[in-house]
């Protein structure tokens, strides 16, 4: 994986000793909160519910063992032994102390770590497919060209202050394993028919209150004038974006109103215009990082296990996916037991992902978009020590991509945007489904929770998605079917009126049955759903 | 009632406005009356309290102040769901009130 430079190093640990600064002078005064607050979000320090609130980049979602092993250390020194991480790929502490802040940032730093730009309207971190460098369906890693955005993004003076914030991922698959479409920009590196390495770009996705789909807005960029491309796509929304009105900022809102094709045309004229100027970076700087993604030593070796323990069968079946050498698996290590809080692991239980990584992952592993941790270079014959281990420390759940598996943003327990819980429905759904044995019944279904409209918990990419509101002061769930942040990407549709709390869970139970009933073989629910329609759902649910 | 809630600034703890002070305590809150744009703006010059805001509460049967809001419901107790980590005196209570 990537390796710091001077060039990186010394930015972070400049930034580490301007922010010590700051909340010194916040501290002492010298600073009102005002003035104060900027400089800390840009830091990635929110004020929450119940305390400060850091949010660390995980680039690309890419860790090694000794960062990971750090991030415990930060939970138990500075925080309450737990850290949170979510659908950006990112950690969160939700304890840490103002007077802490900066000694936190520092210890990060000295793993080639930061908190920079994971908040504020600036570029965010770049997300990318957990299985980047060990899918077998991959046309090349496409975490090099997710880094040199990194570096092209990072603190580019361009874009410090734009309309609102700005979130890229970057996939090079069919698959759609990142909501790439669903993303201000979605990147996927392809090769044409040429068998050249090129970029098509999708532009103006997101969830939040006014949910888009990208669309495509250029087919092909040569990889190297992909920079150059990007930067036309952010020039253009930096110069027409909303800025009189903040739920309109969005380069989606920019790209509707425009229209694609006229967004498009500017994009072209302004990348014709940078091309002449040079702002590429040089092929050489690529094919540098490239050499920190050379694929590990991996050797030949069994390409089955044992299947007579039936629960380690399982989790195989469910956890493990496929490798682009034979021989290995990518394991996905749930962060959704039964009745547990999607997303949070204990310190504990980081340093035991650690150890994993570092003896049966080649020293790496990916923080997924779904809030699950994930070893992406397992030998299958590594396969029962690794699952053991995980069992031992609640790690071993199996149901990635089951209805157990859900998405859920902090919602009103930690976060002050929220108006609804969602923490306590993902609990009590997971809990319901894995005690009554339906989980396995109902297969592949995708539940994503958020607790207010700006969708942090992707509800509208849910198979079934649930949006917690305020009605008349007491939380109510708007139940949502249809939705996918995958390749057959679509939003989806509220069914009707709110539900209260437990009203919600048995509507999830309701719909599910609709679909037990309906299913043909090997439909999944988004299939069923999509060919039933909704009224069979409705009729179900409303009478 | 009318009562003052902030959060420290050094901590980011959560705090009530005692009638003297700033207490981890719901209970502790006080009725401010007309006095809370007084109160907030020279405790947050002192420093003493950041993002500070008047709320409207009421005293229950048992004699405890209840926040009207949710948010700030849960902000007095601490997130539903890591009851180990609630404000301990606030917890004693119960969580029956907070949702």
């Amino acid at each position: 994986m990537y390796r710091y430079d001077q060039y990186d190093q010394a930015m972070v640990d400049a930034r580490v000793a301007e922010f010590r600064d700051q909340a010194r002078r916040r501290l002492e005064g010298k600073l009102t909160e005002d003035q104060f607050k900027p400089l800390r979000l840009m830091n990635g320090l929110y004020l929450q519910l119940h305390a400060y609130m850091l949010r660390v980049a995980i680039p690309y979602g890419t860790l090694d063992a000794r960062q990971l092993e750090m991030l415990a250390d930060i939970a138990d020194k500075y925080d309450r032994g737990y850290g949170h991480f979510t659908t950006r790929q990112n950690i969160q502490y939700n304890w840490i102390k103002l007077d802490d802040c900066a000694d936190a940032l520092a210890d990060l730093a000295t793993v080639e770590m930061h908190a920079i730009q994971t908040s504020g309207n600036c570029i965010r971190n770049i997300s990318a497919d957990h299985f980047a460098g060990a899918a077998a369906d991959e046309v090349v890693d496409p975490r090099p060209y997710a880094e040199l955005m990194r570096q092209w993004s990072s603190f580019h003076p361009e874009f410090t202050y734009l309309p609102r914030k700005f979130k890229i991922a970057v996939i090079a698959s069919e698959k759609d394993r990142a909501a790439m479409r669903l993303h201000d920009i979605g990147v996927r590196i392809v090769r044409n028919a040429a068998g050249e390495i090129g970029a098509e770009f999708y532009a103006g996705g997101g969830m939040g209150r006014t949910p888009m789909i990208a669309p495509l807005i250029r087919d092909f960029v040569p990889i190297d004038q992909f920079i150059t491309y990007a930067e036309a796509c952010l020039r253009v929304y930096n110069r027409y974006g909303r800025r009189d009105n903040k739920y309109k900022a969005r380069i989606k809102i920019l790209v509707h109103e425009l229209g694609a094709e006229e967004y498009i045309r500017q994009v072209e004229e302004e990348f014709a215009h940078l091309l002449s100027v040079g702002v590429e970076p040089p092929r050489e700087e690529l094919a540098r990082i490239t050499e920190y993604f050379a694929p590990p030593a991996f050797v030949d070796g069994p390409k089955t296990v044992d299947r007579s323990d039936p629960d380690f069968a399982l989790w195989v079946d469910r956890n493990t996916h496929r490798h682009k050498h034979d021989a290995y698996v990518s394991a996905v290590i749930s962060l959704k037991p039964a009745g547990g809080i999607p997303g949070d692991a204990t310190s504990g239980q980081m340093r035991v992902v650690a150890r994993l990584a570092r003896e049966y992952s080649f020293d790496e592993l990916r923080v997924m978009h779904t809030q699950n941790l994930l070893l992406p270079h397992v030998a299958i014959r590594d396969l029962p020590a690794v699952w053991q281990a995980l069992d031992e420390a609640g790690l071993g759940s199996p149901n990635k991509d089951t209805i157990e598996d859900i998405i859920a943003c902090p919602g009103l327990d930690y976060c002050s945007l929220a108006n609804a819980r969602s923490i306590p429905l993902a609990q009590r759904i997971s809990e319901r489904f894995a005690a009554t044995g339906r989980t396995e019944v109902v297969g592949e279904l995708k539940l994503k929770i958020s607790g207010c409209i700006n969708a942090c918990g992707h509800h509208h990419a849910g198979h079934i998605g649930i949006l917690g509101v305020d009605k008349k002061g007491k939380e109510n769930f708007q139940l949502s079917l249809g939705g996918s942040e995958a390749e057959d990407v679509s939003l989806a549709k509220i069914t009707g009126p709110g539900f209260d709390e437990d009203g919600v869970i048995a509507a999830v139970e309701t719909v599910t049955d609709v679909y037990l009933a309906a299913r043909t073989d090997g439909e999944r629910f988004l299939d069923t759903y999509r060919r039933i329609g909704m009224e069979p759902f409705k009729e179900a649910l409303y009478g | 009632m009318k009562i003052l809630t902030g959060n420290d600034l050094r901590s980011g703890a959560v705090t009530w406005w005692n009638g003297t002070g700033w207490s981890p305590f719901v209970d502790d809150a006080v009725d401010v009356g007309e006095e809370a744009d007084e109160i907030l703006a020279r405790e947050q010059a002192a420093r003493r309290v950041n993002a500070a805001y008047a709320i409207a509460a009421r005293i229950d049967a048992a004699g405890h102040v209840r926040p009207a809001h949710i948010k700030d419901r849960v902000r007095a107790l601490g997130p539903t769901v890591r009851r180990d980590l609630a404000v301990p005196t606030a917890a004693k209570t119960g969580w029956d009130w907070v949702i």
